[in-house]
């Protein structure tokens, strides 16, 4: 090989050794196999080769005990992996409490990353080493997929949903991040790099500017803009439901239904506001579809978010 | 003629009537097997140019042989004809429809006419495809994923969509005749657990044709309707699940697979009880391996959408069911090389595709274990990793039993011989090419590389010209089997009934055998493959 061709994939994530180490247990389980069934094969058809035309072979019919033992010996050899691959998933879908949260966009073909503080980039996502990044991602036409084959980690982005995916960057540099779910022509373009940066340079990087404001900041003007606080009032006198402090606690529904409040429950009620009414109001609100745009919708989620306790915008 | 015309009957399927119209109208469930054969092997060849077409524009990293549009038709189309006109239909129609009644010792299939009706809605089918293609070609991809192929693609959904569609009925019609027929039709003393197992795993997948099929007819509906008239089923502006579009097409299309590598495991079984003049080992445990495949395989779709907001414990459930689907499989592979040991092993061609067969069977299947642990599915699904599983799975499983079988059976079907130097040399050609095309793509896929991509970081050239070069030896390995299969039908020397010293009730008559199969209905007092004394010595 040719210096310059990697045959094994840089890892840069707690999750990319957990993988890597399931994926040699693999290894190791198929070319076990793979040198078994050979070896006997060839074994087989040099040492019983026929060797006169019309010699036919012993009439055994089978045997018990082996079809039990290659019955249950690969079904726990199975069930093994299948543990094990359940646990690494199983930490691939619980992020950690803390997280450094970053919303992502996919649209034909470009990825859009909006970090809180408000800086806005395309198809490059910042991110400091050492710390869990979680992204919160939907995608305004078809189905993408975001991918970094460096953290061993991707999920679709799906249009209408939010889905979500952690990593934890052990190393700095820069790695690939790819399109991975095919849609349409320029597929192949919707690419672009992770930069993993020392914490340090990150904050001088974070604060090197964000002149639209945070994320939430945006989302308060939008509110305003579009009029939400005429119903939505911090002081329960108004018409629709008091935002503040309701993000990621439990609201019950007319339909009795309880339901924790989170990003894709604000956006069904923004978008689909008869889907789910609070209970003690009625369904009065009007739709936002076709008004606001992914990226608003972000900022308008972020901003109820930012109403928590303390009614004042925060920046992480 | 030559004195060895007292082997060749007067009169058999193939020179039982001249002209156009005798094999256009033809209801012998032999010349169907032909009329196949021949639809098939263009729609490969179709399928096939695409595939050099990919390989050439990814020997270099940027894109530059054809535009990104072009590309995506060229995969999208290479995968619709491949998997929809090749190999569902390939085994099944030409080797079951030829072996089927011969097998049981039946004059035809239950239902003649359907049989032929099946051709001809395959072949509409198939135009309707082809037809997109000509004019302008479709982009979906052959999973036709929405909203993409719904509100996005600008290309020939709906032809292309309705071409599948029709084709399906063929499936389902030919399904139901060998269904019936294997349970109707046996000839007096032939038993279930006396039939061949070749006729065990066509029954197996003329079940999952029968009631899968139908699943993917109205799926495709469901799109057209809402391309057409912007229902909102799967478009999530107007309220549908994009996801939902991905469960009923995997509800169908991952048991096609298994539509596709039973045939082929059916095939296996005769060319490794022939070469080795042995019964199968454990056949009941093979034949009920084949049933259970059908059964499980209708319950593990879900593995193919681990990243695609499938909730966590659907994912459990399918990832336990995908490891519990493996373990057939893998009792197969065991039994073929157990039924080895101690046989009288056969070096000629049809078994070097059984040994081909079951080296790469078990690689694909080992790889598959990889996609169903969910947790490094993450990482290598929709990257080269799969595609490089599932070619190894579909070419190296389905299309060397495909081969096999039609090496093993073609001096019945045409009564003569083909070259068996030129035969094993191609084999040889077709496994190393085979390999060196998709190993490196294991290689690729964990590296990164995401599938359906025009043009990739130059980082990855170095494994992706390897599979170049290993396609282009792969191309050549195809095409010579055409070369000698066609010279063989005027030149080949006369096979005789049994070329093989094989048993079996398709060699117990002439080759080619009569139109109507035997010349008395056999009475069967034996079990399949009965190898209790030495066979006459044969002919090659």
């Amino acid at each position: 090989m040719p210096p310059g061709t990697p045959l094994f994939p840089e890892s840069a994530s707690t999750m990319a050794s957990r993988v890597d180490n399931l994926y040699f247990f693999l290894l190791a389980v198929s070319i076990f196999f793979s040198l078994l069934i050979a070896g006997l094969i060839v074994s087989f058809a040099v040492k019983f080769h026929r060797r006169r035309a019309e010699q036919v072979g012993a009439q055994i019919h089978g045997g018990m005990a082996l079809e039990l033992t290659w019955t249950i010996v690969p079904f726990v050899i199975v069930m093994v992996i299948f543990v094990w691959g359940a646990s690494v998933y199983f930490a691939m879908a619980r992020p950690p409490d803390e997280t450094l949260n970053v919303y992502v966009v996919g649209k034909q073909w470009m990825w859009k990353f909006q970090h809180l503080d408000g800086q806005r980039e395309i198809n490059e996502l910042h991110v400091p080493v050492g710390r869990p990044v979680k992204l919160i991602m939907t995608s305004e036409d078809v189905i993408h997929d975001l991918f970094f084959p460096a953290f061993r980690i991707k999920a679709d982005v799906i249009p209408g949903r939010y889905t979500s995916i952690w990593f934890h960057p052990t190393k700095a540099g820069r790695y690939h991040l790819f399109c991975a779910e095919y849609c349409g022509t320029k597929h192949s373009g919707m690419v672009g790099s992770v930069v993993v940066m020392d914490p340090n340079e990150f904050q001088t990087w974070l604060s090197g500017g964000s002149p639209e404001g945070s994320l939430a900041e945006g989302g308060a003007k939008l509110f305003a803009s579009l009029a939400c606080n005429t119903c939505h009032r911090p002081d329960a006198q108004g018409r629709g439901p008091v935002l503040e402090g309701l993000f990621g606690n439990s609201v019950t529904l007319q339909s009795g239904e309880k339901i924790t409040v989170d990003e894709a429950y604000v956006r069904e009620s923004i978008l689909n506001p008869a889907a789910k009414v609070a209970g003690g109001f009625q369904p009065i609100m009007p739709t936002f579809q076709g008004l606001v745009t992914e990226e608003q919708l972000l900022e308008l989620i972020e901003y109820v978010k930012s109403l928590q306790a303390l009614p004042q915008v925060q920046t992480r | 003629m030559p004195s060895s015309t007292v082997f060749a009957p007067p009169r058999h399927y193939l020179n039982d009537g001249y002209g156009i119209k005798s094999w256009l109208l033809t209801r012998d469930h032999k010349r169907i097997a032909l009329l196949y054969l021949a639809a098939v092997t263009f729609f490969f060849f179709v399928g096939g140019a695409m595939a050099v077409l990919i390989r050439l524009e990814l020997a270099t990293p940027v894109g530059d042989l054809v535009s990104d549009e072009t590309y995506n038709k060229l995969f999208t189309m290479h995968g619709v004809m491949m998997v929809f006109f090749f190999l569902i239909p390939a085994i099944p129609s030409v080797l079951g429809n030829f072996l089927v009644p011969i097998m049981i010792g039946a004059k035809d299939l239950a239902f003649p006419k359907l049989n032929l009706a099946s051709w001809y809605i395959y072949m509409i089918g198939g135009l309707f495809t082809l037809y997109s293609l000509v004019t302008g070609g479709l982009d979906t991809g052959w999973t036709f994923y929405t909203p993409f192929s719904t509100i996005a693609s600008t290309s020939n959904v709906i032809s292309a969509a309705l071409g599948i569609f029709i084709t399906g009925f063929s499936g389902i019609l030919t399904g139901l005749n060998f269904i019936v027929t294997i349970h109707r039709m046996r000839a007096p003393g032939m038993t279930w657990f006396r039939m061949p197992l070749f006729l065990w795993s066509t029954y197996a997948t003329s079940l999952i044709n029968v009631l899968g099929t139908p699943v993917i007819a109205i799926t495709i509906l469901l799109v057209a309707a809402e391309r057409i008239f912007h229902f909102g089923f799967f478009n999530p502006a107007v309220g549908g699940d994009p996801v939902l579009f991905q469960h009923l097409f995997w509800f169908y299309s991952h048991p096609a697979v298994y539509i596709m590598v039973l045939p082929a495991m059916g095939v296996v079984s005769e060319l490794v009880a022939a070469g080795c003049r042995k019964p199968v080992f454990g056949y009941p445990f093979v034949a009920f391996a084949s049933l259970g495949i059908a059964v499980i395989g209708f319950l593990v779709w879900g593995h193919h959408m681990f990243v695609a907001g499938e909730s966590v414990y659907a994912a459990l459930i399918f990832s336990v069911l995908s490891f519990i689907v493996a373990i057939p499989s893998a009792v197969k592979v065991f039994n073929w090389t157990a039924t080895m040991y101690k046989g009288a092993v056969s070096w000629e061609t049809p078994m070097l595709y059984a040994y081909g067969f079951i080296g790469l069977f078990t690689i694909g299947g080992l790889t598959g274990l990889f996609l169903a642990a969910i947790g490094l599915d993450v990482h290598v699904t929709d990257t080269y990793f799969i595609v490089a599983h599932f070619h190894y799975i579909m070419v190296g499983g389905t299309i060397m039993g495909y081969l096999g079988g039609l090496h093993y059976w073609w001096p019945k079907i045409s009564g003569r011989l083909y070259n068996e130097g030129l035969a094993k040399l191609s084999a040889g050609i077709i496994f190393v090419g085979f390999n060196l095309t998709f190993f490196p793509q294991f290689v690729v896929g964990y590296l990164g590389m995401p599938r359906r991509y025009h043009a990739y970081p130059p980082e990855f050239q170095v494994l992706n010209v390897l599979s170049s070069a290993g396609a282009s030896i792969l191309g050549v390995g195809y095409l010579i089997p055409m070369v000698y299969l066609m010279w063989s039908l005027r030149y080949g020397k006369l096979a005789g009934a049994n070329p093989w010293g094989a048993v079996g009730l398709e060699w117990t008559t002439t080759s080619p055998p009569p139109t109507e199969n035997f010349a008395v209905t056999p009475i069967v007092t034996w079990n399949a493959y009965d190898y209790d004394s030495p066979v006459e010595g044969h002919v090659a």
